[in-house]
């Protein structure tokens, strides 16, 4: 089964890296973009069948490792 | 006193670790990640500088989940002392030995300096040494040290004298002018700059050695 997570830093905490982003698209002509948000998106290949077990051990792998959650969020997805 | 200097892979600072506490009076010994204890009677971990696994996935958090981890949670857990420098410091925020988290310098730079700090408080064993408020130089050097934490966790370190280092003029964007925070034991320290590299003459600069000379005097009066 492939999985998706996409980790983002939560609402509130600046992002300057996308605030970076955001100055160098304006260079670019791109006038209209108010705000970037920068995050990550970790795919994986799952030996779980089931959904609701591959979905329980997301959210675990994402609480122990592969989000800081005192600064980011996740969203996980089965594909 | 004994000190014990974790070595990651991508670690670069662990022998100048070790050195500043040889120069101290420690008897250290150097551990591995994946080595699974500490040696027996160890008082302090050190936790060095440097990239540790590449600073792959987030700074920090690979290494704070390698096998060493369980020892140094277990050695805090017990009211050991822990002292993290620069990627250390991420490391024991990645471990939730102390809180908050670092990122991205506010000028997206890498930044390698020499810092004048501000001793925010003298009441732990790292920091007894020193005069209240005294301004000391040590160099920084780091792309992720801008301190961020909720306005309750600030609320909280500062009530509760967990300062223990500010920026005189903050680099990186931390909160607070954060540049090192204890534990609520007051025996982890996580700093950003670099104690290590100021402890002998030829650095440029002795500011550093306090550091080292308070644990020693501290732990010896403990």
């Amino acid at each position: 089964m492939k999985a998706r997570v996409t980790v983002m830093l939560k609402s509130g905490v600046l992002d300057v890296q996308g605030e970076a982003v955001r100055h160098a698209l304006g260079t670019l002509g791109f006038s209209g973009v108010s705000g970037v948000r920068q995050g990550k998106v970790i795919e994986l290949e799952l030996a779980e069948t089931d959904k609701a077990a591959a979905e329980a051990s997301l959210r675990s792998m994402c609480e122990k490792l592969l989000a800081n959650t005192v600064i980011e969020s996740y969203r996980t997805e089965i594909l | 006193m004994k000190a014990a200097v974790v070595t990651f892979p991508g670690s670069n600072c662990d022998r100048d670790l070790a050195e500043a506490f040889t120069l101290a009076g420690f008897a250290v010994s150097r551990v591995w990640h994946k080595d699974t204890s500490l040696p027996e009677g160890t008082d302090v971990v050190g936790i060095p500088g440097g990239f540790s696994f590449g600073d792959y996935l987030r700074c920090g958090a690979i290494a704070a989940r390698s096998p060493i981890a369980a020892a140094v949670q277990a050695h805090a857990a017990r009211g050991g002392y822990v002292l993290g420098v620069c990627n250390g410091f991420q490391v024991l925020t990645e471990m939730r030995l102390l809180p908050g988290a670092l990122m991205r310098n506010a000028g997206l730079k890498f930044i390698c300096n020499r810092q004048t700090l501000r001793v925010a408080t003298t009441a732990s064993a790292f920091t007894n040494g020193y005069k209240p408020a005294q301004d000391i130089v040590l160099p920084i050097a780091h792309h992720d040290g801008n301190f961020t934490i909720d306005d309750d966790g600030l609320t909280r370190l500062s009530g509760e004298d967990r300062i223990a280092f500010t920026y005189r003029d903050n680099p990186n964007g931390s909160a607070a002018d954060i540049a090192g925070v204890l534990s609520q034991n007051r025996r982890v320290l996580g700093m950003m700059p670099h104690p290590e590299r100021a402890v002998a003459p030829l650095h440029g600069g002795t500011d550093g050695a306090g550091l080292f000379h308070s644990l020693m005097g501290g732990m010896a009066l403990a």
